[in-house]
This record gives C-alpha cells, sequence and structure tokens, in this order.
C-alpha cells in the first residue's frame, strides 16, 4: 500500500502541465479586477514569477486533495470560531483556501509606514479628545460627533496612558481597488481579532504546501506572541521588577475563544476571565492555587461595557469589580485602552485624513475611502440619489452586519434602507462600491477570482511594530464583496515577500 | 537544575484551571472504567438480570429507571453509551471532558486538544446501530483506546508543571473511587454465595478482576484460583496494581507533596493529613480482618473518604 501511494504521488508531481490540465492558472481571468498574483501591467518580481510557475505545476486534482486535509486539519484542531443565530451556536472553521495572497517588499514598505502613521495619529487623537480636545476647538472634527459618540467614555478625561498609547493593538482594514491603490477601509481600534488565523493559517500553508513556498523569500509571523508580550510588559506599572501580564477573556463560550487561547500561549501568560480576578486595595490579583497573586497588566478582549460593573453596565458578569479605579490610580495597565471605540467609529473614519494632517503635518500615506456623513445634509442628499451604486453602512455596527450593496440589492431592499436612512441619518456613512482587488481562489468550478482585503496588525508599546503579514480575508462567494467571516467570508495566508 | 529554577519563579496556576485539571482527568478515566465494565459484563452476562450491578456501581437506578422499563442489555447500553441526557454516560463524559479541556486549552499541549477533540466527535456520532451485541466489544476497544491514547499523549507531551500535578491527582482519584465503587457491588454478592457453584463462582471472579483490568497480573501473583480475601487485597491495598485503591492514593501523595514542596501550595494540608489517615486504615492486615465479616461499612466509609478527599483538593487548592 505504501509503495503504490508513493509512486502515484511521484507520477503527479512528475506530470509535466499538460492541454487539460495545465496546473492551477489555466483558464483564469480576473475580469478587469486587480490580480494580487497576476499583477497585469506592473513590472515583474521574480518571487511573484516564481510562484506562478509552481502553481502551474500544480494540477487541479493535487490542490483539491490538499484543501480537503487542511479543512479537516482545522476541525480536528478546533481552529474554529462560534456563530450565534437564533439559539444555536455552531463551531465553524473559517475556511482556508490555500493559494496564498503576496505582497511584495515595497508594497509592504508602504503598508507597514501607513499604518504606524495612522496609529500615531488615532493615540494622538484620543489622547487629545480627553484632555484638552485643542482639535475640536480648531473645528477640525465637529464637537457633536465626538462627545456624542456611543464609543466616547468620560472616566478616560484628564487620565494619562503610558506613553500616550490608547490603541496597543489595532487591526487596519485595508483594500486594493483596480488599479492597486491601497486605500483604508477601517480602524479597528477597541479589541480587534484575527491575528491566530495568520499565524495559524501559516502553520497550515506550511504543513500542505511547503513545496510551493520553499525558496521564496516569505517573513515570518511567530513573532507577534513576544512583540504583544513585550508592549504589555512596557506599558506596566513602573517599578514592578516582572510585570505579571494576563489575558482576560469572556470565556470558553465567546465566538473568539480560540484566538484568546492562542495569545495566551503565545505569550507564555494566564488566560483568566473576570471571576479569576479580584479587586483589593485599588490593586488586581488573580486567584491561584497559592493564593492571590498580583497582575499588572491586562489585555482584555472584553468589551469597555462588560470591563467594570462598577465603572460600566452594572449587570456584567464577565467583568471585574473595581477594575476601573485600579487602573486610574496606576496600578495596572489595561490594553486596548477604554473608549477607543470613538476612534474606529465609521464617522470618525471620514476624517483621518484630517486628523493625521492636524497632529503629524504629513499627508496620509495610505488613502481613505471617499466617504459621505449621512448626518451632514448634502451627504445624505447625494446618498440618497445615488443609493443604487454605494455601499451604506451603520457607523456602530462591526462585523459586516447591516450593510447596504447597492449595485446588489433588489428595488424592495433599496426602498427599505431608504426609509431606514431618512428615520436616522446620523447612524449611517456611505462610499463608493469599491472594486475590489482579487486573487486566484479554489472554487468548485475551478480556480476563480475572489474579492480579498486585508487586515496588518500593530502592536504598540512605547513604539509600534507591525506583523509582517496580515489577515487577508476572501470573499468566497462568486461577485460577493463581503469578506467578514461571520458573512461567509474564508481567510488565505499573507505572504510577505523579503 | 530546572527544579531549582521552578522554585525560584514558581509559574502561577489559576485556581479554576486546577479544578478543569482534576475534573478533564476525571472524566477520562471514568470513559475507560465503564467502557471496561461494559465489555465484561456484555462478555460475562448470561441474561439481562447481569446488567443491573453497572447501574447499581454508577449510582444510577433512579435515573435508569426514569427512562427505561425494563433492564436489558439493548437499554443498558444506549444509557450509558448514547444517551446525552443520562448524567454518567460516555457522551456526558466526554461533553465534559472537552469542556474542561477547552478551558485547559492554552495549558495542555496541542497534541491532546487534538486527541479530545477527535475523540469527542468519534463519541458523539455513535447510534443504536453501533450498540449490537456484536458490536459491543470493538466499541468498548475504540473507547478505551480512546482514553488510553489520552494517558499515553499526556505522558509524552504534557509539561509537567503545576497543571500536569493536577491532572495526575484527577486521574488516581477517579481509579480509587471506581475500584472501590466495583468491590462494593460485587465483593459481597460473591463473598457470600462462594462455595455453591465453583464453575459459576470462578466465572464472576473472573469478571469481577477482569472489570478492573487486572486479570493478568492476579493471575501471577495467585495462581492457584480466587480466594475472597485475596481479591479484596489486590483491589484495595496492592501497591502495584495501577488501579488497586492504595497505589493510587500513594500517587495521589507524591503528587501533593509535589505540589507543596515545589510550589508553596500551604493549601495541600487538610488533603495530605486525610491521606495519612486513610494510609494507616486500608493496610493488608486490615483488609485481611475485615473480609470475613464483610467489607461494606469498610469500602462505604473508604469511598466516602475519597470524594472527602476530592473536595479537599478542590477547597484547598482550587479556589472550592
Amino acid at each position: 500500500m505504501a509503495e503504490t501511494a508513493v509512486t502515484q504521488t511521484q507520477a503527479q508531481s512528475q506530470t509535466p502541465p499538460s492541454a487539460d490540465s495545465a496546473g492551477l492558472l489555466q483558464g483564469y481571468d480576473p475580469n478587469g479586477f486587480f490580480c494580487e498574483i497576476l499583477r497585469r501591467g506592473q513590472s515583474p518580481n521574480s518571487g511573484l514569477e516564481l510562484l506562478c510557475a509552481r502553481l502551474a505545476q500544480l494540477p487541479i486534482e493535487v490542490l483539491r486533495r490538499r484543501a480537503v486535509d487542511a479543512e479537516r486539519d482545522l476541525l480536528e484542531r478546533g481552529i474554529t470560531f462560534t456563530v450565534y443565530s437564533d439559539a444555536t451556536a455552531i463551531d465553524r472553521i473559517l475556511p482556508f483556501d490555500l493559494i496564498p495572497r503576496v505582497i511584495t517588499a515595497p508594497e509592504w514598505q508602504h503598508i507597514e509606514t501607513g499604518v504606524i502613521q495612522r496609529v500615531r495619529a488615532l493615540n494622538l487623537f484620543l489622547h487629545d479628545i480627553y484632555h484638552e480636545g485643542k482639535i475640536l476647538a480648531d473645528g477640525v472634527v465637529p464637537r457633536e460627533l465626538v462627545l456624542g459618540n456611543a464609543g466616547y467614555c468620560k472616566l478616560m478625561a484628564g487620565f494619562d496612558v503610558p506613553f500616550g498609547t490608547y490603541v496597543h493593538i489595532c487591526g487596519t482594514d485595508i483594500v486594493r481597488d483596480e488599479t492597486g491603490r491601497f486605500m483604508v477601509l477601517e480602524d479597528n481600534a477597541r479589541t480587534p481579532s484575527g491575528v491566530s488565523y495568520v499565524v495559524e493559517n501559516r502553520h497550515m500553508t506550511q504543513r500542505v504546501l511547503s513545496d510551493v513556498m520553499v525558496g521564496l523569500k516569505v517573513r515570518g509571523v511567530d513573532e507577534y506572541g513576544l512583540r504583544l508580550h513585550r508592549a504589555l510588559v512596557e506599558i506596566a506599572p513602573q517599578g514592578v521588577l516582572d510585570p505579571q501580564v494576563v489575558l482576560l477573556s469572556p470565556g470558553i463560550f465567546n465566538s473568539a475563544y480560540f484566538e484568546h487561547v492562542f495569545l495566551a500561549r503565545e505569550m507564555g501568560v494566564p488566560l483568566v476571565e473576570g471571576r479569576d480576578l479580584v479587586v483589593e486595595n485599588h490593586r488586581v490579583f488573580m486567584r491561584t492555587t497559592a493564593g492571590l497573586a498580583p497582575v499588572h497588566t491586562i489585555y482584555r478582549r472584553l468589551n469597555d461595557d462588560f470591563l467594570d460593573p462598577d465603572a460600566f453596565r452594572p449587570d456584567s458578569a464577565l467583568g471585574v469589580r473595581g477594575l476601573v479605579e485600579a487602573w486610574r490610580r496606576g496600578n495596572v495597565a489595561v490594553a486596548n485602552a477604554v473608549g477607543t471605540g470613538v476612534a474606529d467609529d465609521k464617522a470618525v473614519y471620514a476624517y483621518m485624513p484630517r486628523i493625521i494632517r492636524y497632529y503629524l503635518s504629513e499627508e496620509p500615506i495610505l488613502a481613505n475611502v471617499e466617504t459621505h456623513i449621512c448626518s451632514e445634509p448634502e451627504a445624505l442628499a447625494y446618498t440618497l440619489d445615488h443609493l443604487a451604486e454605494l455601499v451604506v453602512k451603520p457607523v456602530a455596527e462591526s462585523g459586516g452586519y447591516g450593510i447596504l450593496i447597492g449595485p446588489h440589492a433588489s428595488q424592495a431592499q433599496l426602498a427599505t434602507f431608504r426609509s431606514r436612512l431618512i428615520a436616522d441619518p446620523a447612524n449611517y456613512i456611505s462610499q463608493p462600491t469599491l472594486k475590489l482587488s482579487v486573487c486566484p481562489t479554489l472554487t468548485d468550478t475551478g480556480v476563480a477570482p475572489r474579492h480579498i482585503d486585508l487586515r496588518p496588525f500593530a502592536v504598540t508599546g512605547r513604539d509600534t511594530w507591525v506583523l509582517p503579514g496580515g489577515l487577508t480575508r476572501v470573499a468566497l462567494r462568486a461577485g460577493t464583496l463581503v469578506v467578514n467571516s461571520s458573512q461567509g467570508g474564508g481567510s488565505k495566508d499573507t505572504w510577505v515577500l523579503a | 537544575m530546572s527544579e531549582t529554577a521552578a522554585m525560584a519563579t514558581p509559574m502561577h496556576l489559576i485556581a479554576r484551571h486546577a479544578a478543569s485539571a482534576v475534573w478533564l482527568a476525571r472524566y477520562i478515566e471514568r470513559i475507560d472504567n465503564l467502557a471496561r465494565l461494559l465489555d465484561v459484563t456484555k462478555t460475562h452476562s448470561h441474561d439481562d438480570g447481569d446488567w443491573l450491578p453497572i447501574l447499581r456501581i454508577n449510582g444510577d437506578i433512579t435515573d435508569f429507571f426514569e427512562r427505561y422499563a425494563e433492564v436489558t442489555h439493548d437499554n443498558v447500553a444506549r444509557f450509558y453509551l448514547v444517551d446525552a441526557d443520562s448524567p454518567n454516560s460516555v457522551q456526558a463524559a466526554i461533553n465534559a471532558a472537552k469542556e474542561n479541556a477547552r478551558t485547559l486549552r492554552a495549558l495542555i499541549s496541542t497534541e491532546m486538544w487534538l486527541q479530545i477533540n477527535v475523540f469527542h466527535s468519534r463519541i458523539r456520532a455513535l447510534t443504536d446501530a453501533d450498540l449490537a451485541p456484536d458490536r459491543m466489544s470493538a466499541l468498548c476497544a475504540m473507547l478505551k483506546e480512546g482514553a488510553q491514547a489520552h494517558v499515553g499523549i499526556s505522558e509524552g507531551t504534557f509539561y509537567r508543571d503545576q497543571c500536569w500535578h493536577f491532572t495526575m491527582i484527577g486521574r488516581y482519584l477517579e481509579r480509587a473511587d471506581q475500584t472501590t465503587r466495583l468491590l462494593d457491588t460485587q465483593f459481597s454478592t460473591l463473598a457470600t454465595h462462594s462455595g455453591t457453584d465453583p464453575d459459576v463462582d470462578a466465572g464472576k471472579w473472573h469478571a469481577l478482576v477482569r472489570a478492573a483490568g487486572g486479570y493478568h497480573a492476579y493471575r501471577r501473583e495467585h495462581p492457584h484460583g480466587y480466594r475472597p480475601a485475596e481479591v479484596a487485597d489486590f483491589l484495595l491495598a496492592n501497591t502495584a496494581f495501577p488501579r488497586a485503591v492504595s497505589l493510587n492514593l500513594s500517587q495521589i501523595e507524591w503528587h501533593l507533596t509535589q505540589l507543596r514542596a515545589r510550589y508553596h501550595l500551604r493549601g495541600c494540608g487538610r488533603a495530605l493529613e486525610r491521606l495519612d489517615d486513610l494510609g494507616s486504615v486500608l493496610t493488608r492486615d486490615a483488609v485481611a480482618t475485615l473480609v470475613p465479616r464483610g467489607l461494606s461499612t469498610f469500602l462505604d466509609k473508604v469511598q466516602r473518604e475519597i470524594a472527602a478527599l476530592h473536595d479537599d483538593v478542590i477547597v484547598g487548592l482550587c479556589g472550592g
């Protein structure tokens, strides 16, 4: 049996590409979208050429077989997220497409500097609005938009955080248009998730696609846990010799629990729930087998609302009573800081280019997508007039919920959305429908173009470091633009070339 | 040298995680024990009445009769193997084991998690069709293998810090508990009726020792046949048989001592004291004296003490 299997594998890999099985990219047509692998109109890149040649050598049956192996592997490893709908909770894997997304060295340089610039601006903005509020006084950002924002937290006023860092972990959603230009779609400055998939996808590639990867200079992603831990140690209260970091999770039923496990393990720190922590004399302790042990930095994967029943929702059973006061007294550090939601609000997003210029006196390195803020009468009128061409998003939602994609909506859907928009314009922004870039993706009918985006992860303590890679999400259904995992999206490994 | 390092900066273990470690091991061990018991009963049963003792061992008589009218092979097998609502079924045990493993996922090895996850899917997929008498042995073998694979993978991959000690304590607690239960239900009937029909008796003693997984070892120790005192001694006071109560208690003692010495866990005191008391009661001499009068009262006490020992560990070390 073993011998036969070996012979077959050899036969497959030695088969030269013939007319009817000329590898994966035969018949592949990006349909006028920018393709991340073919790069029509760009100067050739040796890494990409090598990758294309290897993909051309790979029969589709082999790729399919490996895809089946990969899927089983993910399920057995329990690399899953939980989907809640109605009364059921199902463990699902994030579908993984084996064909990687590639970012060249100059492109990465552009993204990295752009993300670092953006994180700096976000932190300066947060510091300002929770202190002097200069940007509001100068009329650059409307006062009401900030102070009346659901993400604005009064408790943070006048409170200093180490190094002025509020957003310790930032996930910046970036897309590419048909010309290949990178644009920021949104900033995730609260508790962005997905980094575990970046690392797990790489491990999966190394298991099932190492022959395609070998010799290509792909930058590693294993450093994330170390870098994150270092940043969390940096922000710990001063004078603590060996600060104790913990990861605070809502628990095993949270949809992102796998990621919490992953991060705790990568950092080598305890994974705790609110009930494991207790505040005494404004200091935070964890309940261990040896009694109470001090905690110095908390990486919380819990929303602001649930963090501390004394400070926020009194009914929260997930949080830690007295935590915010302990933090305000400087006895513990919390990442991300409370009140960062105001910075990743979709309406505030529209002002990001102006925010960057205001604080840094620099032009934004990464562009924004043109955004109409429906609370402004002109923008609302424009949006209502062009509803069938636009993407309209509620400002406070995440996860791709409640979005209208005009060109894909029926007359009835447009009408319903129109009335919703008129009823509560301040809750919406609109953007042009983007021709998102595509990447070859394995589908039931062969390799086909599918739209993708990118979420790089930036870690900030004293300084900002960006993981060379990121979560590439792919809209697996033909034509669809929504890449969210909760909406049928999958992911790809992201190869940043050295 | 690594021991010195551990002494210098002992890694903390969240109390709730320690409790999960104890429970994880107990549930996996429970699956192993249940599979053994079902397999032996199936092999040695002559009529449906032979299935009653299993229900008694697990304290399930009431639960069982709430859902089933009769004690039959089919009903008992369904109750223990596919019924997720029966609290002592393998379904309930693997669900609980997986939930605890999920809680501990950042602490146990990837291989341990993977195996539990796959084992869980396999058990969840069982249907009535798997319970047919000619398939029962294969099913029990699968369950035993799954539980043993867990033990083996833990042995080879689990970092031996605090969490490992708690897992081991859980495993030994469950073994000690299961063995006393097994003895308690089988021994008194067998010992009193001994001598009326030597062939039937030998078969039943044989089944008892086999259910504890000790047949060959017992044979080696006692090649001449079954004597009640020797069986009781073997299962209770032997210090080499993996499922003997004494052996398991001394293993627990070792782990508690380690936890106290290496991690300075002061909460070990109660449990260690109780083990001390139990050790002085559970001697070969004591067992030999007790057998002629009947073990029942004694086994009740030992069982209660094992349950109390579990509580000592949970209350003293795992935050209640």
